[in-house]
């Protein structure tokens, strides 16, 4: 690992493979050599497809030697493994899908093949994406490479904690409630989450399918950017696929921010919220406001409080129905040892899903059921309007919206496992985008006590573009992103 | 707001989830506290609101009316944990 050249960036490795100073081989060895070295530690990996990455590495180099590569050829990447790869486990950290391996692939691992991109592996997750920590995983608990005693945040924390400790150049991960985006700010990267529609969900293991949004976790904004190109796209097999066409996201970076009006939503700076992040928060908007940018300190959105309920109403109610495939019958664990079809289906429902699932699916099924519908679901699909519109009309004010990413700073493996409802919080700046549907990223933007901090920008539906300016910017001025964890 | 031990086993045999009675007791106690908190929701005025089912404006999106290949039986089936030639083998449904 004499160049570190797993802590490359996409544009740089990609300028180095283009120039031939760099093979696809040789970074995907260093990739690999620095896995077996850290996954010990940091278990951000629950598949690792060494092979299968040097075969790919090697027909990436044949695509470049024939001048025929593309930004991401020849980068190695992970997925999170809650999205379909062809003949290779797809365990969504459950004991449910332990052997499962996906006849097909998703449509943005194709789209990711088709670019020759490498896949390193599937990385470790929350079970099914429930959950805020990677506790839930029914395989391992990942470590926070800043920290190895602190969580990496989730449900996307293996891919946060790879990206982070330099295992990949890239990773997937998929967000419905702040998946993507609160690991991100955990470990100190960048985690995109596109509009719902943007990007295709095909082949991604289904929790509440009207949230469920996948995107990049990479190492800075123009990463980010060149993710995105590859893998936004119109899909016909995911039916909630946007046909909007996609822009050329590189095309907005640029450090400007004149006239740019941002709002910061006094409802996410309130109780909760550790002294430290709110701090470093302000501090990064001062920043936009030098580069530019007209600050409202004053916005509201006085609905955010109830967007914590709307969510644990509306997401398990979803899972609820998206997880009763789990039969026993077609794919995944299978009870046998009795002849009754509804014990077999009850007992095999009973030993597949861990704690986290099973209280998520008895929440929504209450919330769905005879009696309870109208004052919970309903109720909640209202209020969700509510929410919508109120971000809507903050839009009609504001180019971008700033917060915190997370309430605190990465916390303790163990410290919240036996407190649902103390997890959940975990999630309570992100939570509202999925509800509205919005695009948000998370960058990084300080530290405190050697603990990384997130600031969540977000931007009306499809304005991407927008979001990826400011954060660019704003990575242009300062050098958080650049800050990398020693293990 | 507190969810009995009936109303536990009721929603868990809508949802064919076997419970130990160590999660019964668990899950009527964790569940009572977090709908205990849900409860602030009723306090938003919600009357002319319309609920919100998906946030972007699709609507009825239809497939082109076209013959598409689709995957062979052997690897749709090949996940099968008991398999009968080309059947998923279930246990007896009715006696």
């Amino acid at each position: 690992m004499a160049d570190n050249h797993n802590q490359l960036t996409i544009h740089e490795a990609h300028r180095l493979l283009k120039t031939k100073q760099l093979s696809s081989v040789e970074l995907t060895k260093a990739c690999l050599e620095n896995i077996h070295r850290i996954e010990p530690k940091v278990h951000a990996l629950i598949t690792t497809t060494d092979e299968l990455a040097l075969k790919q590495a090697e027909k990436a180099d044949k695509l470049i030697a024939e001048g025929k590569a593309n930004p991401l050829t020849g980068i190695p990447g992970l997925i999170k493994d809650n999205m379909c790869t062809k003949g290779i486990k797809t365990t969504c950290a459950s004991k449910m899908l332990e052997n499962f391996v996906p006849p097909y692939d998703a449509g943005v691992v194709e789209r990711l093949n088709s670019c020759g991109a490498v896949i390193l592996g599937k990385s470790n997750m929350d079970e099914f994406a429930m959950g805020s920590s990677t506790e839930n995983s029914a395989l391992f608990t990942t470590h926070n490479p800043w920290d190895l005693s602190r969580v990496p945040g989730g449900s996307s924390g293996g891919s946060a904690a790879a990206v982070a400790a330099g295992e990949t150049i890239f990773a997937l991960g998929s967000d419905t409630g702040g998946s993507i985006r609160q690991p991100a700010g955990f470990c100190n990267v960048t985690g995109l989450k596109p509009t719902y529609g943007r990007v295709s969900r095909y082949g991604l293991v289904a929790f509440a399918s009207s949230l469920d949004q996948i995107g990049p976790l990479t190492q800075d904004v123009t990463d980010c950017a060149l993710v995105l190109n590859a893998i936004a796209a119109h899909d016909s097999r995911d039916s909630t696929s946007v046909p909007s066409p996609t822009p050329d996201y590189t095309q907005c970076l640029s450090a400007d921010l004149n006239g740019l009006r941002i709002g910061v939503p006094k409802e996410y700076f309130v109780e909760g919220i550790q002294t430290e992040v709110a701090q470093a928060i302000r501090t990064a908007i001062n920043k936009l406001e030098e580069l530019g940018a007209k600050v409202n300190w004053e916005a509201s959105l006085p609905h955010t409080p109830y967007a914590l309920a709307v969510y644990y109403i509306i997401a398990p109610s979803e899972a609820s129905a998206n997880l009763a495939r789990y039969d026993g019958v077609k794919y995944g664990f299978s009870y046998q040892d009795t002849n009754s079809m509804w014990e077999a289906m009850e007992k095999t429902r009973q030993y597949g899903f861990g704690a986290e699932v099973k209280r998520r699916i008895m929440l929504g099924t209450y919330a769905l059921s005879a009696g309870y519908y109208d004052a919970y679901y309903l109720k909640a699909q209202k209020v969700r309007t509510l929410i919508r519109q109120e971000f809507d009309q903050a839009f009609e004010k504001f180019d971008a919206l700033i917060t915190p990413t997370s309430p605190t700073v990465p916390f303790k493996i163990g410290e919240k496992v036996d407190d649902p409802l103390q997890m959940y919080l975990s999630d309570v700046c992100t939570l509202p985008i999925n509800i509205a549907g919005l695009p948000a990223i998370s960058i990084p933007a300080g530290f405190a006590d050697g603990l990384p901090i997130g600031m969540q920008i977000i931007a009306k539906p499809f304005a991407e573009e927008t979001i990826l300016k400011i954060a660019h910017a704003y990575q242009q001025a300062t050098g958080w992103h650049k800050k990398r964890a020693e293990i | 707001m507190k969810l009995s031990r009936e109303e536990v086993l009721h929603i868990a045999l809508l949802a064919r989830l076997g419970l130990t009675e160590t999660e019964v007791n668990r899950l009527s106690e964790q569940l009572s506290n977090i709908l205990e908190n849900f409860e602030a929701l009723q306090q938003v005025d919600t009357s002319g609101i319309p609920p919100t089912a998906q946030s972007i404006p699709l609507r009825n999106v239809v497939s082109e009316d076209k013959v598409i290949p689709c995957l062979p039986q052997n690897q749709i089936l090949a996940n099968a944990p008991r398999r009968d030639g080309n059947f998923f083998r279930v246990k007896i449904v009715l006696e």
